[in-house]
């Protein structure tokens, strides 16, 4: 009788170590630090240089934690987590230890949190704030250095800088590209460069977001917003395939910035900075704010329940040739599949692409060739990935362009087309020959999820308004489906996923509460 | 000042026999006066056999910390498949001490004898001597030493014959005071910036290159070749105080004292003999106040107390200090302790890594503190700044070198408060202002 052979590859079930951190119990794996199971037993240890991505550098001595029966405070970071340890983080003597590297870190600190960057999301700020000493008592002149431009989008403001090698140990270990240097010794220590080198590398950004201070700051966003007057919303990176989770911060209806916002599955802690500087086009001021229907020569502005049944009336009976943009929600492409499917046709779009720029130091991190968020999901809902947007029109479709790239659609294509419909956030100069344009917005202005390389769902949500009359994509495609009498008309992206699911494979048994903020791999696993 | 000194009943001249010995420092020369006798044994006997005999002897790190020898050596595991390191700190950078480059200038071939023993005892195959950039002199010697030493076949592929491979490498420091610290000279090793390392792992553990490392200081391993030659019993015998304190040490005395210089006296011996037999004493007409007697980063001593110290490692802190280095500063009564220590302070701010808060902005701002009082401008509630400035600067970093500079700061405030106050109450100048009819 045959038999099966034992698997060799066992998973071995890591070592719990039992302690107990200012009261709480907890069991984290041996050989986790104090600080992570501090984490665990949802206690935050304070701390500067400790980053989860790095090595430990140990040297801020910020996070000294009383542990019962040790001579000394443990630093909580470089401490490993024991069998029976008892850690109080509020005792006297360790609230007297962090006061003291408080009132060290601010003796030489300029107080200038009125115009800092930083202020309001520094964590000098807060755990001063928290813990640290209420007055000063250095009479002596503070120290000064001044700011110097590190390259690329960084700027170092020095005597702000508390030295905790942040920066240093990400170029160095992230992204393998000595940079960074502690240059000097003592007081007089700075962050310095190398010689002829430039926080030029494609995710040198990075370490604007791992300072603790405002002394790394993105010359981008300088002077644009104080901390508290922006509005947060997590989201994904439309920069290329990979996904990166990002988070929108906008004020007063604009995008200020993109920060990374960690993911261990897809991108730890970073971005970089073709992403996170792919921010502007979110702004931009020409869109497309109302539904416009032609009327004779010209695009007439027209209301939303004239304009539904126009394009009804113009689809039906018709194939349609759907160009649609990779930057389109899983959503709003499974409801344009419909709309193939119900009509007959064919849909395809194009990926942009640029040179791979990988982040050595995280496996499966990298700016993809291919620029664009959610091919992947385009090919699982059906869309062909062609070289030429147009490549399959045929003679007497409808062409709808779903906010794809027009540029290179010539006015030959569209007068093979019965009817052009323009789905999107801009209307192109070559597609003003358009019967209908539907306005709808774009990914920052609604709900939904992408598709990314590895077959991760991910969702994204609304980080601020859209303009004008201008719908959620999904919405406005529903709502054409439902004009057309071939589907039903939605409230919330969260129902169209649910369809979605229960009619594509690929995404079977997901829904949003289950994809979370992390995101899961449709079935047939990652690629 | 020459060597010898002028024979002294109270010194003990193992190290320091040939200071002055221009015929001692080539190879021939030492091996007329007995050099790599203690080699040649050693490559004779087992490793744990060497490492028993330094047990037994009680010979005590020299670098400052004291720990056992033998001990720090048994943390070596042999037969572990990873290649093991010894590393001579040869990078004497505490001020006021000056007796390992000594060593190095008149007997380079001792350490080199004593490396390769300690070497062998380890199990290393190669063994590092880390020398302070600035040390031209021992630095040329040593080099001399260890190419004859090559030359000879006494080191290399197949040391004196034993089919041991021993290799020792020079590496020249840059001239750092942390790159004194162990873990920091590891860094420096390995061509990185010299930071010390968190501990644990000890050097032991993982040290130069990830791996098993030991580290002696220059004076440690230049004593193991006469214990190996003339046994543990007759170093424990060198003391006044064995078993806890064996052997002779050499000190480095400096300041205002008669005659400066280098001195080796066995542990045990009376301070006081030491600074006014050996060392001649206070200079015309002056009386001593202070003494640093293991290097600046150790408590300050009164004169008071430095007399009733027993010269050896609990001797100097039952009187409230340490035996430290060795390296003795003495201050007489024309001396300000606050510009002394000031000084001391603005050193420990030059030379700190930067690595640690409390450290690199600690030592700074003691320092301007210091100058402050030094120059007439300072407050009571300055003395009370430093206290609370040095209570956070230690046992909280990664090295030590945050408490090296509070302690004398703190011994100093404690010991001669009356001068820091004298400053402070200095008369200020203030512009008198004419009043107005």
């Amino acid at each position: 009788m045959a038999t099966t052979a034992e698997p060799t590859t066992a998973v071995t079930q890591p070592k719990m170590v039992n302690l107990t951190i200012e009261g709480r119990p907890v069991s984290v794996p041996e050989g986790t630090s104090i600080l992570e199971a501090g984490k665990r037993a949802g206690v935050l240890i304070p701390h500067y240089c400790y980053h989860p991505a790095l090595s430990i550098a140990g040297n801020c001595r910020m996070c000294l934690v009383d542990v019962e029966k040790a001579p000394k405070l443990a630093p909580a970071c470089a401490t490993a987590a024991a069998e029976g340890q008892v850690v109080h983080i509020y005792t006297e003597k360790a609230l007297e230890a962090r006061k003291g590297v408080l009132e060290m870190l601010l003796i030489n600190h300029p107080l200038d949190c009125p115009i800092c960057d930083k202020s309001g999301e520094c964590e000098l700020q807060d755990f001063t704030y928290q813990e640290g000493p209420a007055e000063s008592r250095l009479r002596d002149p503070k120290r000064f250095n001044p700011v110097e431009d590190f390259g690329g989008d960084v700027l170092y403001t020095t005597s702000r800088c508390i030295l905790c090698t942040r920066c240093v140990r990400f170029m160095d270990e992230m992204a393998q590209d000595t940079v960074l240097n502690v240059t000097e010794r003592g007081d007089r220590a700075l962050i310095g460069k190398f010689e002829g080198k430039d926080l030029t590398h494609e995710w040198a950004g990075n370490v604007i977001d791992l300072c603790p201070v405002g002394a790394l700051l993105s010359k981008d966003s300088l002077n644009k917003a104080r901390s508290w007057e922006l509005d947060h919303a997590p989201s994904i990176c439309t920069g290329c395939s990979q996904g990166c989770n990002i988070s929108i911060d906008t004020r007063d209806n604009m995008v200020i910035r993109f920060r990374p916002r960690p993911n261990e599955h897809v991108n730890k802690y970073f971005m970089c900075d073709t992403g996170r500087l792919d921010y502007r086009w979110i702004n931009r001021q020409d869109r497309v704010e109302v539904p416009l229907v032609r009327r004779g020569e010209s695009l007439a502005a027209a209301d939303w329940d004239v304009a539904i049944p126009a394009t009804a009336a113009l689809l039906d009976g018709h194939r349609v040739f759907v160009a649609a943009s990779p930057n389109l929600s899983n959503e709003t492409l499974y409801l344009l599949s419909q709309l193939i499917r119900a009509n007959g046709g064919t849909g395809a779009f194009t990926v942009p692409t640029g040179p791979e720029a990988p982040l050595p130091g995280v496996p499966d991190l990298s700016l993809r060739a291919d620029r664009a968020a959610n091919g992947d999901g385009a090919t699982l809902l059906g869309f062909k990935r062609t070289a030429s947007l147009l490549d399959g029109l045929a003679a007497g479709d409808v062409l709808i362009v779903a906010d794809a790239d027009a540029a290179n659609i010539t006015p030959a294509q569209l007068a093979l087309a019965a009817a052009v419909i323009v789905i999107g956030t801009t209307l192109p100069e070559n597609l003003r020959t358009a019967a209908i344009v539907l306005p709808i917005a774009n990914h920052a202005e609604e709900d939904g999820t992408f598709t990314n390389l590895r077959g991760r769902v991910q969702r994204f949500f609304q980080a601020k308004a859209a303009p004008g009359m201008a719908r959620p994509s999904w919405w406005v495609v529903g709502d054409v489906l439902a004009a057309l009498g071939k589907g039903n008309a939605y409230y919330l992206a969260s129902e169209v996923f649910a369809a979605m699911a229960s009619d594509v494979s690929a995404f079977a048994g997901m829904t949003y509460d289950a994809l979370g903020m992390r995101g899961l791999v449709v079935s047939g696993g990652a690629k | 000042m020459g060597y010898p000194h002028p024979s002294h009943a109270g010194e003990t001249p193992v190290l320091s026999q040939y200071f002055g010995d221009q015929d001692g420092i080539g190879l021939d020369g030492w091996r007329k006066r007995g050099g790599y006798n203690g080699l040649q044994k050693a490559l004779s006997m087992s490793p744990a056999e060497i490492v028993d005999v330094v047990k037994a002897s009680g010979l005590r790190g020299r670098g400052g910390a004291g720990f056992p020898t033998g001990i720090k050596w048994s943390f070596m595991k042999p037969g572990d498949g990873k290649p093991h390191y010894l590393c001579c700190n040869a990078d004497e950078s505490e001020p006021g001490t000056f007796k390992d480059r000594e060593i190095m200038r008149w007997t380079p071939h001792a350490l080199v004898e004593g490396c390769a023993i300690g070497a062998y005892a380890i199990g290393a195959e190669t063994a590092y001597i880390y020398i302070r950039g600035e040390f031209t002199e021992p630095l040329i010697r040593m080099r001399q030493a260890v190419r004859e030493a090559y030359d000879a076949g006494i080191i290399g592929k197949n040391a004196m014959g034993s089919g041991k491979r021993i290799d020792i490498v020079i590496h020249k420091g840059a001239g750092a005071y942390i790159c004194g610290e162990e873990t920091a000279m590891m860094n420096s090793i390995e061509g990185r910036r010299g930071n010390p390392r968190i501990k644990p792992p000890f050097p032991a553990v993982s040290g130069v290159f990830g791996q098993p490392t030991t580290i002696n200081n220059v004076e440690t391993l230049a004593a193991v070749p006469h214990i190996i030659v003339r046994g543990a019993e007759w170093y424990k015998g060198l003391s006044l105080s064995s078993p806890k304190s064996t052997g002779s040490k050499l000190f480095s005395v400096c300041g205002n004292i008669a005659k400066p210089g280098n001195y080796e006296v066995t542990l045990g011996f009376p301070f006081k003999d030491f600074l006014y037999d050996l060392c001649g004493g206070p200079l015309p007409g002056r009386t001593f106040k202070a003494v640093v007697p293991g290097g600046i980063s150790v408590p300050i001593q009164t004169m008071e107390e430095a007399e009733a110290t027993k010269m050896d490692y609990e001797g100097f802190i039952e009187q409230g200090s340490m035996l430290g280095s060795g390296g003795v500063i003495v201050f007489d009564d024309q001396q300000n302790m606050v510009k002394q220590i000031a000084r001391a302070a603005r050193f420990f701010a030059h030379e700190s890594c930067a690595q640690c808060t409390q450290c690199r902005e600690g030592t700074a701002w003691t320092t301007k503190i210091m100058e402050r009082i030094r120059d007439g401008e300072g407050t009571h509630e300055d003395l009370d700044t430093l206290f609370s400035i040095a209570d956070n600067m230690t046992g909280k970093t990664i090295c030590v070198l945050s408490d090296s500079c509070a302690v004398p700061v703190v011994s100093g405030i404690n010991k001669f408060r009356s001068e820091f106050e004298a400053l402070i109450k200095k008369p200020k100048f203030h512009p008198v202002t004419a009043a107005v009819a």
